[in-house]
């Protein structure tokens, strides 16, 4: 029953992804999560740690969603989702919102992409000819924030490389990626090549290295996630 | 000194064809409704809009999309909208995107007086073609022009009068900027209240900016995506 299992699959590998981007998180951070997958992170926060969201459409403090019935259609995410406020919240117009992520104080950004290269590189907005979306506030994220980590599955749904020697759709940002979390690795994104730091259990360095198109420099300290 | 209009379509009386429109929403969210709505009934053609989005098939700025009035996008994200994807797609409709953080400082720059400035977002991307580059302290920035229009569709939700007005949560976005950055800027908004009766403190966009404010009606404030958690 592929059709069935495919899914949870997709859901355990998220769950790892998110899990483990989360333990970078520290208290204090203010952190903007993109959309799709890089949201869940929003549900691993360590319990005791303050974290303070923000959404690049005007809000710092993003609470869960709301309770069913007390939405509002003034208060949403970047992802058009609907949330709800904590205490300590802020509204705020883009111009300032922006001003907060180009000005280098958001601590962290993590997002989803298509490909990341070996020099940090991303593209993650625009398949030429197939698919015109646009590239929201990525770019300013990525030139802006403090960190970047990349949020995204190792492989292609057709199981080919997606952390290439250089990328091949339109970039997002040149060198701006820190650190690229898998379901099968963390890679951290250095000036003398990308360094595999963590594999997922059950993995060993090879078959990182198998699914990965640039050489990987293993860590001499290579853990399991 | 006399901003108030009956509605929406005395508001819109002077848009011509050709011209260059700003409006205020991100997605669905603080989007002018109504005006938007009077744009269709007046049948304007061959616009420039500029928006971070296109409303969605069928709603917001869809329906200007949907009735062929748009020309030339200038926005960040149009994913929402299958419709416009087509369009560009297709090459009946030109589409300027943006990044989302230029964007905005290009409006505010616009109704600013500053006619250029730079940012480090979009360096060694497709965004920086046939841009200056100049380095500050190590880093290379790109140059970016300031965005105007003749004319501002703003939705707010309290307003006085005057064009004192007020945004409610994150339905402020890009308004206040847009308020700033047309020659005749419109606002459209929920509540009308008499001049002294919004805190001078809590006023986002000072009347100065606004050039004709009346009191919007049917609202559907439509939400894009309905997410939400059951009450434990």
């Amino acid at each position: 029953m592929a059709t069935v299992t495919k899914p949870d699959k997709d859901v355990e590998k998220r769950e790892r992804i998110v899990q483990r981007i989360a333990r970078e998180l520290r208290d204090g951070f203010y952190v903007n999560l993109g959309i799709g997958m890089p949201t869940l992170v929003a549900n691993h926060v360590p319990a005791g740690m303050h974290v303070i969201l923000q959404s690049e459409n005007g809000m710092l403090g993003i609470g869960p969603y709301p309770i069913e019935g007390t939405e509002d259609s003034d208060l949403i995410n970047a992802g058009k989702e609907t949330v709800s406020e904590i205490d300590g919240t802020a509204y705020f117009s883009s111009a300032d919102s922006f001003a907060m992520i180009r000005g280098g104080h958001i601590d962290l950004s993590v997002l989803g992409a298509m490909e990341v290269d070996q020099e940090g590189s991303i593209a993650n907005w625009m398949i030429p000819g197939k698919m015109v979306k646009g590239m929201g506030g990525a770019m300013d994220l990525v030139a802006g924030a403090r960190r970047v980590i990349v949020a995204m599955e190792h492989c292609t749904r057709e199981g080919r490389p997606k952390i290439l020697r250089k990328c091949s759709l339109p970039l997002t940002g040149v060198h701006v990626v820190d650190t690229i979390v898998t379901d099968m690795a963390l890679i951290q994104v250095t000036s003398t090549g990308l360094v595999l730091e963590e594999i997922a259990p059950g993995l060993t360095a090879e078959d990182v290295q198998r699914a990965t198109e640039p050489d990987l420099i293993v860590s001499s300290i290579l853990k399991t996630v | 000194m006399n901003k108030l209009v009956p509605g929406a379509d005395e508001a819109v009386r002077d848009v011509f064809d050709g011209a260059t429109i700003m409006v205020g929403g991100f997605g669905l969210c603080g989007i002018p409704e109504n005006l938007i709505r009077a744009l269709v009934r007046k049948g304007v053609k061959n616009l420039t809009t500029i928006s971070n989005n296109v409303g969605v098939d069928g709603f917001g700025m869809g329906l200007l999309l949907s009735a062929g009035q748009i020309r030339r996008h200038i926005g960040t994200y149009v994913g929402e909208n299958k419709l416009l994807e087509q369009m560009v797609l297709q090459g009946k409709i030109q589409l300027d995107l943006v990044p989302q953080g230029t964007f905005s400082e290009r409006i505010r720059a616009g109704g600013a007086g500053i006619p250029a400035f730079f940012t480090p977002t979009g360096v060694g991307t497709v965004v920086a073609e046939n841009k200056e580059t100049r380095e500050f302290d190590g880093r290379l920035y790109l140059m970016e022009h300031a965005l105007k229009a003749d004319f501002a569709l703003i939705k707010a939700w309290k307003g006085d009068r005057w064009g004192n007005l007020m945004y409610r949560k994150t339905a402020r976005n890009f308004n206040p900027m847009m308020a700033t950055a047309a020659a005749v800027t419109i606002a459209e908004v929920e509540q009308l209240v008499d001049v002294g009766d919004l805190d001078p403190d809590a006023i986002h966009t000072p009347s100065v900016f606004v050039k004709r404010i009346f009191q919007g009606e049917l609202y559907e404030k439509r939400i894009e995506r309905r997410t939400v958690r059951k009450a434990s």
